[in-house]
């Protein structure tokens, strides 16, 4: 088969490519565009405003919001540090119980530890072996201290799609603010907050096709939920986030949310298409297992494990494929992938695990040549596997006592 | 639909370039040929009494070594040896160079190796370190193996 001469780019949950159009569309303002938006005295001000503006609606078109609803940040790390502290700090004296999920990105997970060393109790919910959390374990972990409520939307991971109409449903019933954290589901997604019942809702920029730095946080306002500042300054964003916003930045993930709008049903079909191709081409592998729920997923993701074949080493030898895996000698922790072991994966599994996400520039080539690559070299690499040869002797590995290092 | 794929002027192989040197920086040439033409893979056969085993590491940790000599019985010498390790790149290395190494050895000889003539023969980093202390133990273990057969035998 022709070998693509160029490294493929399957990593889109780590980022995305910046779009050209816009790109297009920022490059003015950088140049000779460069007012500060908070300028009220001269043109250079108002254009960049009005710019800002601008953008500030294609936001909350995607999302059926209000663009007084918007408040811009640097990313969805900070909307969500800003989301769940602010929150948090502003209703304190209602209660002092946060409800969180084991597999929530660490921007989440670490701003709840952060807050239980400030003296606020958080329960961090288990999910099923699909991913999904369990609603009736969600109902019963509510307190009346409870205060709020964090799911992330899309898995950056696993990719699963959590219930999150029906959890907000279960949220608004007891009066607890909602949080969502979108990054991975913008355009991915349909989320119209006119009907959906989530308060506070994260959202970037560079998972959307737009530039890195740029995100924002959905602030509702009926019922009007209230959050105490966490970066202070000049007052920017009704005082909700002080700092001079980047006018470049903000038309830049304006522009990507409005071609995500216009384009993302179709989009999605054509990345459906590529799923299916890639799911089946690697499903009857032996001893390979889809990781997270089949059907309530993003068809950008596919993780799958490898059994007895170690993550790290399969992506050294499936050169010119750039994904990743849930090893932990691809991280900088050497710890296996929480987000697997929290669906009840064993290490090992989570060991040979791979990420694969593609996305708006991923091709049925692409997708023919990764399947070839990572099959050959799943084959080589189980020829190099002591645990493969025990497997293949019909060794029951669980039944060995390993020395741990 | 038309694929625009982003980097598409006459940048991109400049940038294939500059990717594939970044690459080089990940691991080193040694470690890249072992992974790539990995030695003395395999395992003995099974019941061969001039043949000394060790397997070290776990599954759960992401390294197991298996290590296999095959020795001499009159002479005390490593004739041959084979690998088989389930681990990352610098893991897959190690093991195999070990495998060229003992050869030629002597049981005691073989035993003194030390993680610090592999780390540094691979150029391993020092988040790579522990696969050179995982190829140390499985030629200590296969050693150990051998020695504890034989000792039963000439009992």
């Amino acid at each position: 088969m022709d070998t693509p001469h160029f490294p493929i780019y399957m990593d889109y949950s780590a980022t995305n490519p910046c779009d050209p159009r816009v790109v297009d569309a920022m490059i003015p303002w950088l140049r000779e565009h460069f007012g500060n938006p908070a300028s009220r005295s001269h043109a250079w001000g108002w254009e960049a405003e009005a710019a800002v503006e601008k953008a500030r609606e294609q936001i909350a078109d995607l999302i059926g919001a209000d663009p007084r609803e918007i408040v811009w940040t640097s990313g969805a790390t900070e909307s969500n540090n800003l989301a769940l502290k602010g929150a948090a700090h502003f209703y304190k004296t209602k209660g002092k119980h946060i409800i969180t999920v084991k597999t929530e990105h660490k921007a989440v997970l670490d701003t709840c530890r952060e807050l239980e060393r400030q003296g606020f109790e958080v329960t961090y919910m288990d999910v099923q072996a699909d991913g999904l959390l369990d609603l009736e374990a969600l109902k019963a972990a509510i307190r009346p201290d409870t205060i709020l409520v964090s799911v992330m939307f899309v898995n950056n991971e696993i990719g699963v799609i959590q219930d999150i109409p029906a959890i907000g449903a279960l949220c608004r019933e007891k009066g607890i603010i909602f949080h969502v954290d979108a990054a991975q589901a913008t355009g991915r997604v349909d989320i119209d907050l006119a009907t959906l019942p989530v308060d506070l809702m994260s959202l970037t920029s560079h998972k959307t096709y737009g530039p890195k730095g740029i995100g924002a946080l959905y602030v509702r306002r009926k019922p009007r939920v209230r959050l105490e500042a966490q970066m202070h300054g000049g007052g920017h964003e009704r005082g909700m986030r002080s700092g001079t916003l980047p006018t470049h930045q903000c038309v830049g993930m304006g522009e990507a949310y409005r071609i995500a709008k216009a384009e993302m049903h179709e989009e999605n079909k054509r990345i459906r298409a590529l799923h299916e191709r890639m799911l089946n081409g690697l499903k009857d592998v032996e001893e390979v297992f889809l990781n997270g729920h089949a059907e309530k997923r993003v068809p950008h993701n596919l993780n799958m494990s490898f059994n007895f074949v170690e993550g790290e080493s399969l992506i050294m030898g499936i050169k010119g494929l750039a994904v990743s895996s849930g090893s932990a000698c691809t991280s900088a922790s050497l710890e296996p992938s929480y987000v697997l072991r929290a669906l009840g994966r064993s290490d090992e599994l989570a060991h040979s695990s791979l990420r694969m996400t593609i996305g708006r520039w991923s091709t049925e080539e692409e997708i023919d040549y990764a399947v070839a690559t990572i099959k050959e070299n799943v084959a080589k690499l189980r020829e190099l596997s002591p645990l493969w040869e025990m497997f293949k002797d019909g060794v029951d590995l669980s039944t060995i006592q390993w020395a741990a290092h | 639909m038309v694929l625009i794929c982003p980097p598409s002027n006459g940048l991109l192989t400049e940038h294939v370039k500059q990717l594939k040197e970044v690459n080089k920086m990940a691991y080193s040439e040694k470690v890249v040929d072992h992974y790539e033409n990995p030695r003395n893979v395999g395992s003995f056969e099974k019941g061969d009494e001039t043949v000394g085993t060790g397997m070290v590491g776990a599954p759960a940790c992401g390294d197991v070594m298996k290590l296999q000599i095959k020795v001499n019985p009159v002479t005390g010498v490593i004739e041959d040896a084979r690998f088989k390790t389930y681990g990352c790149g610098s893991a897959i290395a190690s093991s195999s160079l070990v495998t060229e190494w003992v050869k030629g050895k002597t049981l005691d000889e073989a035993a003194s190796i030390k993680n610090s003539a592999i780390a540094e023969e691979l150029a391993l980093p020092p988040v790579k370190i522990h696969c050179s202390i995982l190829a140390e133990d499985a030629i200590k273990a296969a050693v150990n193996d051998y020695k504890q057969k034989h000792t039963l035998i000439s009992a």
